[in-house]
């Protein structure tokens, strides 16, 4: 299914802080939006935020037009929304087979082993063993193992936050075209990402949060040319 | 009479509370349920009573028995839990690991003692109670109020003015950071280990006076009893075992008091379920619920 | 054929020990495999004992529409625990179902009708070994077919990292509430049998010793994985009786297995890992 996901002025204030005031995005199908800012954004409270993990104070979250916030983290899931995350959270010590499978969980029927294969090549892993245990694949193979039981649930929308991390820029260049064919094949991206040759190569539009609000939106050469944005980075080599 | 009832109360919770406290010891230090705590309560008792036997007085064994089972506490570190830390393992391991060691324990008293109740053969255990206006009390409970409150304040004094004292709060709060300031880990572990069932051992003690008996399973109300504190104190806070020990033995005598006794001990695990669900973090827990 | 009948006739009731005790383990494990320690089950066994042994009794039921009706009464109790319990985890779980269980037991004690501290005695001893195995065998098989569902994956998930189960759809609110409910049945069914093959229950039978003592089955035949916790109460049941000369130093030895087990092999008999991530 494709649906475009949208954050309409969405705010979360908890414990006298604000953490995202008046976010407003919107993640098309097919298309790669970036979303950076420096560390302490507020970038994970919106991936946070989407998938339902944390309440919102206010605005709303809608998936399709159909409202996702205040649904319950997996009812949003099941709605069509899938993640990856910034520390990996693989089922780390069942197979990747099992992970695939409970990456798929909310679609009826079974996985079979060609399809889980046909995953790992997706997300650029077709030389891992289905059998082999998740927790014990080397760190960009976790990685990437993440992004296909992400792409498993058939989602509407992946969210990706910080997937190249520790990455070389061989893998880093890889990662690109991993992305861009997901939004080829129709789902709507959502890039977190502090690897600025990353979302210049994989995104078609790019969203900056400084101290949790919007301050530019745009496509990459335009956000890095944004004297806001430069103001906000102020000196980090990335931009 | 409410007046007596709550000198009973004290006497009871002064118990409950020393016993608590080697629980929250570990749990604040380690975050680990230390179930064989209750073990080392009743060992303490049985080694006072056989160095009674043995002609010691009372004041010569009952610290020889708690200085004992402080030691075994660090042996009970060292074997159960000491290589778990190494292996970091799931919290929950360390639980079973404890059972394992209080089963042992057990078997050891039992093999020794055997299953029937001993006594303390103590003369002031016969003299007559002592009557302060309309309040009545026995020279145990002197005792055994005296002491709890002399080791509680001397367990004050170590946390707050010693530097052991304010590196097990150190690893406490944060075990990482705790090394990082080049606080020796496994000493502190080891001495908290050591305090606690020191404080275990006494309240084994002091429960086998006020009721003039030592059995293998003298430990098996208060285990259970000794969480309940915890929890409505406040998993890690010594403050929160002292003062739910004494909240949950007064509440119990004053269940017996107004008749309710059969229901009594169901009361204190009662409160201590509606706590979990309604304020897991007790009265002075941490602040967020961690997993344990 | 008549080396087999004799064995049994001198050895029945232990066979019948192990049965139930292994129906405990099965009982146990389902929770423990959604990384959930709730240790009620002893108090669930206890409901259902003293529900078959009062029907037995007072009523005149025979022993199958008696353990169903007991069964189902432990179930109903297990789901009523799973509600107020369900934000909690780890350590606050287990000593709140710990509490719940001491709560069960004090009632059971001080009621009329479940005969106070003396327990019921005179319990019609219909629960034989065909009606034990043949519960432990249903069990089972029925276990083995639900492990091959979806819904045992998810329990795993939820095992495994609770907050990543979430992000692929799973309910993890009805998986704890469903894995619950499901060790108080099978829970009940022990319940039920063991009133039924001892001639009297008391209170005491159902405390935290017995829930101790599930627990060190599971854990030591491996506690994700029921094969394994059914093994670990076989063998922790039979191996004190088995050598004469241990039974003295039954607890010792449990002890002692149950420290190795922990210390060196985690994973227990079966191999299967403890513990779970947020």
């Amino acid at each position: 299914m494709t649906a475009a996901l949208e954050l309409d002025r969405v705010t979360i204030r908890y414990g006298g802080v604000r953490a995202l005031a008046d976010a407003s995005l919107e993640v098309l199908p097919g298309r790669v939006l970036g979303l950076i800012g420096p560390n302490g954004a507020g970038k994970t409270t919106l991936i946070n935020a989407t998938t339902g993990i944390v309440p919102l104070t206010s605005g709303r979250v809608t998936l399709g037009g159909r409202r996702i916030s205040g649904l319950a983290p997996h009812l949003v899931a099941r709605a069509g929304i899938a993640r990856t995350y910034q520390n990996i959270r693989l089922f780390g010590a069942l197979d990747v087979f099992a992970n695939l499978s409970a990456g798929a969980f909310a679609r009826p029927g079974r996985l079979d082993a060609a399809h889980a294969n046909n995953l790992l090549e997706r997300a650029g892993i077709a030389h891992v063993d289905l059998d082999a245990r998740a927790g014990a694949l080397p760190y960009g193979d976790q990685r990437r193992l993440e992004i296909a039981r992400a792409l498993a649930a058939e989602p509407a929308i992946v969210m990706l936050d910080e997937p190249a991390a520790g990455m070389n820029p061989t893998e880093t260049a890889h990662l690109v075209e991993t992305i861009r064919a997901i939004a080829a094949s129709g789902i709507g991206v959502l890039l977190i990402e502090h690897d600025m040759s990353l979302v210049r190569a994989a995104c078609d539009r790019v969203v900056v949060l400084n101290f949790g609000e919007v301050i530019a939106t745009g496509t990459p050469a335009e956000v890095v040319a944004d004297p806001a944005v430069i103001e906000a980075y102020l000196g980090t080599e990335s931009v | 009479m409410v007046g007596q009832q709550l000198v009973n109360g004290l006497f009871l919770g002064a118990v409950y509370a020393l016993f608590a406290i080697g629980y929250t010891l570990v749990f604040g230090v380690l975050d680990i349920l230390n179930l064989a705590h209750a073990a080392i309560f009743m060992l303490a008792a049985f080694a006072t009573w056989s160095l009674l036997g043995a002609g010691l007085p009372f004041w010569l064994a009952a610290p020889i028995a708690i200085a004992g089972a402080g030691v075994l506490g660090i042996v009970l570190d060292r074997i159960a839990f000491a290589p778990l830390r190494r292996r970091a393992a799931p919290n929950l391991i360390p639980l079973i690991s404890s059972i394992g060691m209080a089963i042992i324990f057990g078997a050891i008293a039992r093999g020794i003692y055997g299953p029937d109740e001993r006594q303390f053969a103590l003369a002031f255990l016969q003299t007559p109670p002592l009557h302060a206006g309309p309040l009545t009390f026995t020279i145990v409970q002197l005792v055994i109020l005296g002491s709890a409150i002399a080791f509680m304040l001397g367990l004050a004094w170590v946390m707050r003015a010693t530097a052991l004292g304010r590196a097990i709060r150190a690893v406490a709060e944060d075990r990482v950071a705790a090394a990082l300031l080049g606080i020796d880990l496994e000493r502190t572990i080891g001495a908290t280990f050591f305090i606690a069932s020191a404080l275990g051992g006494l309240a084994g003690i002091l429960t086998a006076l006020q009721y003039n008996s030592v059995q293998i399973d003298m430990g098996g109300q208060i285990e259970l009893k000794g969480l309940a504190v915890i929890v409505l104190g406040g998993m890690g806070s010594i403050t929160g075992a002292v003062i739910g020990g004494f909240v949950i033995g007064m509440v119990e005598t004053l269940a017996v008091a107004f008749g309710l006794s059969e229901w009594r001990d169901a009361i204190s695990y009662g409160v201590m379920f509606l706590i979990l669900i309604v304020r897991p973090t007790g009265l002075f827990g941490k602040r967020s619920l961690r997993t344990a | 054929m008549n080396v087999l009948a004799d064995f049994y006739a001198a050895h029945s009731k232990l066979i019948d020990q192990v049965g139930i005790d292994a129906l405990l383990a099965l009982s146990l494990s389902i929770s423990l495999q959604a990384g959930q320690l709730a240790l009620a089950q002893a108090a669930f066994m206890g409901v259902a004992a003293y529900i078959s042994a009062v029907l037995a009794l007072n009523a005149h039921w025979t022993l199958l529409p008696a353990m169903l009706v007991a069964t189902l009464c432990s179930t109903i109790v297990a789901g009523l625990l799973a509600l107020p319990v369900r934000r909690l985890r780890g350590i606050f779980l287990a000593i709140a179902t710990i509490a719940f269980g001491e709560i069960v037991r004090i009632v059971a004690n001080n009621l009329a009708i479940s005969g106070g501290a003396e327990g019921l005695s005179g319990i019609p001893p219909d629960a034989t070994t065909p009606w034990i195995y043949g519960t432990l065998v249903i069990v089972s098989t029925g276990l083995w077919f639900f492990s091959r569902t979806k819904f045992a994956l998810a329990i795993a998930l939820v095992r495994e990292d609770e907050s990543a189960a979430r992000g692929v759809g799973v309910d993890v609110g009805l998986v704890r509430f469903t894995t619950l409910a499901i060790g108080g049945a099978i829970a009940g069914l022990a319940g039920a049998l063991y009133a039924h093959s001892n001639f009297f229950i008391t209170p005491a039978d159902f405390g935290f010793g017995r829930m101790e003592q599930i627990l060190v089955w599971c854990v030591i035949g491996g506690i994700t994985s029921p094969l394994g916790a059914a093994i670990g109460a076989a063998l922790l049941t039979i191996l004190p009786e088995a050598i004469r000369a241990l039974a003295d130093y039954r607890d010792f030895v449990n002890g002692i297995i149950l420290l190795v087990v922990v210390l060196f092999a985690p994973r227990g008999l079966a191999g299967i890992r403890l513990g779970k991530r947020r």
